[in-house]
């Protein structure tokens, strides 16, 4: 039932078998009686990139807010070791304050480590600027800075790049998998787009009625093109899981 | 064919800055109307047809206003006033931020602290002055007690608003931040609730200065209001000009001063309108 496999503990770099960074089970959460999530089992194992796909409305996002800690009217067994981050779908940076302060806030660490995250994103030179004069891109850049200014041992991504436009969403694309290659965390990349899912992730998951319906290990090589075979097969199955006829040419 | 890039160049920039230059020809324009209400005025004067009782003329009013000002008079009566509503003010303020923030972060706060205030607001506050005079007396108390009535409510509803009215959005970004409560107030309830607080302070100082000058109107022994009335005893309508044009000018002074406030403070917004 568990939809962890127990093969991808390989995965860790120190090799060794350790315990996972999220662990759920048996977790349900109602809305006015409605179960969005209806006995869900999910483990992430340290440094393990997961996706996780599901029509709109299929309470990903409501998976994501449970282990953010934003939602605890739940029911059932969940657990994060270590410390997680979030970017959300809208960078939701603090308008007043400037994009480095936006970044160091709440920060236990110098500051210095807030102006080094935003080199890495490639914004040292917007450190100055407001928020609002930001472009999406750059916003959302300078969101991830913010969540993995923390050394998260999970980082939660809940949608980031689906309100960017398609040429911003390859350069994130390129940019969260070098930051998850540099610092390793896990990931929960929350999402509706399948190419994405694939493009990225060590795994892909399916949220379906609750639950996590299907999974697809993606072994294919990074960094990986969407052309890839492996990946039009895979497209193929993900996309008949979610119910898309994967015949339809896109 | 150089020419004709020219041509379409100069007649893409020609409507706007044409605009401009008939605008600054014409802002001159504005001046006409006052200046002939002025000369109107001081003619009237002159003739009789306006009689010193009712109305001083402008050049008497500008005398006694240099006058009023070199015996120390117009000073003196200015800084009671001022006294009166920056006393006012603080305390009003001070009471209007603490109470918001009381209801603002908190449902037993809001239900504690909103409903006597939602009641009391809806007193007339001018309405007051014989009860205050009452607990009061006539001395400085109730010119200020009435000044920080008038300060109070405009703050606190706007204050709670703008508290109320942060983005959940952000306060939720702020928790998965780890941000202590202290924090969150401090990062993000306070600078996202400072817009409407600002809005609320303007109001509440225009505020201040009507109270004042109903308060030193009613009675007084000192200030502005008490020049006032003093001067209608002697049916001296230049000092009383004289008066209302220094309360015009302070109130303009405030505002200008909040405005001032909230450009620097809001410097963040300010891009968004440019």
């Amino acid at each position: 039932m568990a939809a962890h496999p127990a093969g991808l503990e390989g995965l860790d770099d120190t090799g060794s078998r350790t315990e996972p960074v999220v662990s759920v089970r048996g977790l349900t959460r109602a809305f006015d009686g409605r179960p969005i999530l209806d006995g869900l089992d999910l483990d992430i194992a340290p440094g393990e990139f997961t996706a996780l796909l599901g029509r709109s409305g299929s309470g990903k996002s409501t998976l994501l807010r449970v282990l953010a800690g934003l939602d605890t009217g739940v029911t059932g067994a969940y657990g994060v070791r270590g410390s997680a981050s979030v970017a959300f779908q809208e960078p939701r940076l603090l308008p007043w304050k400037r994009v480095l302060a936006n970044v160091a806030l709440g920060l236990d660490r110098p500051r210095s480590a807030a102006v080094e995250a935003l080199r890495e994103v490639g914004l040292e030179d917007r450190a100055d600027a407001w928020p609002l004069t930001l472009s999406g891109g750059e916003a959302q850049r300078a969101s991830l800075a913010r969540a993995l200014v923390r050394e998260p041992d999970l980082l939660l991504l809940d949608e980031p790049f689906s309100a960017l436009d398609a040429l911003t969403r390859i350069t994130m694309h390129g940019l969260v998998s070098d930051l998850w290659r540099r610092h390793r965390p896990a990931v929960l990349l929350v999402t509706h787009d399948v190419d994405e899912a694939l493009l990225l992730a060590d795994r892909v998951c399916v949220l379906t009625d609750g639950r996590i319906g299907h999974t697809a290990e993606v072994a294919a090589e990074r960094p990986r093109h969407r052309d890839d075979p492996e990946l039009v097969a895979l497209r193929r199955d993900l996309l008949t899981e979610l119910g898309v006829d994967a015949e339809v040419p896109a | 064919m150089s020419s004709s890039t020219l041509e379409l160049g100069s007649r893409a920039a020609t409507p706007r800055a044409g605009r401009a230059r008939r605008r600054r020809l014409t802002a001159w324009q504005r001046l006409i109307s006052p200046v002939v209400i002025l000369i109107a005025w001081q003619a009237l004067s002159a003739t009789g047809v306006l009689p010193d009782r009712l109305l001083a003329a402008p050049t008497t009013i500008l005398a006694t206003a240099v006058g009023l000002i070199r015996d120390g008079t117009l000073i003196t009566a200015t800084l009671v006033s001022l006294q009166r509503v920056a006393i006012g003010f603080v305390i009003g303020a001070v009471a209007a931020l603490v109470l918001a923030f009381v209801a603002g972060l908190s449902r037993l706060g809001e239900n504690t602290v909103d409903p006597p205030m939602q009641m009391l607001r809806t007193l007339p506050h001018f309405g007051l002055i014989p009860l205050f005079i009452l607990w009061f007396g006539i001395g400085e108390t109730p010119k200020i007690a009435l000044v920080t009535l008038g300060v109070v409510f405009p703050l606190y509803l706007n204050t709670f608003a703008g508290i109320r009215g942060v983005d959940p959005k952000l306060i939720e970004a702020a928790r998965t931040l780890r941000l202590s409560r202290a924090a969150l107030v401090r990062h993000v309830l306070i600078p996202g609730a400072l817009p409407q607080t600002l809005v609320g302070l303007r109001q509440s100082l225009g505020i201040a200065w009507l109270a004042l000058i109903v308060a030193e109107t009613v009675n007084a022994d000192a200030g502005l209001g008490f020049m006032i009335t003093d001067a209608r005893e002697f049916l001296r309508t230049d000092v009383i000009v004289v008066g209302l044009a220094v309360y015009s000018l302070l109130g303009l002074l405030t505002d200008g001063l909040v405005r001032f406030t909230e450009r620097r403070a809001l410097a963040w917004r300010r891009t968004l309108l440019d």
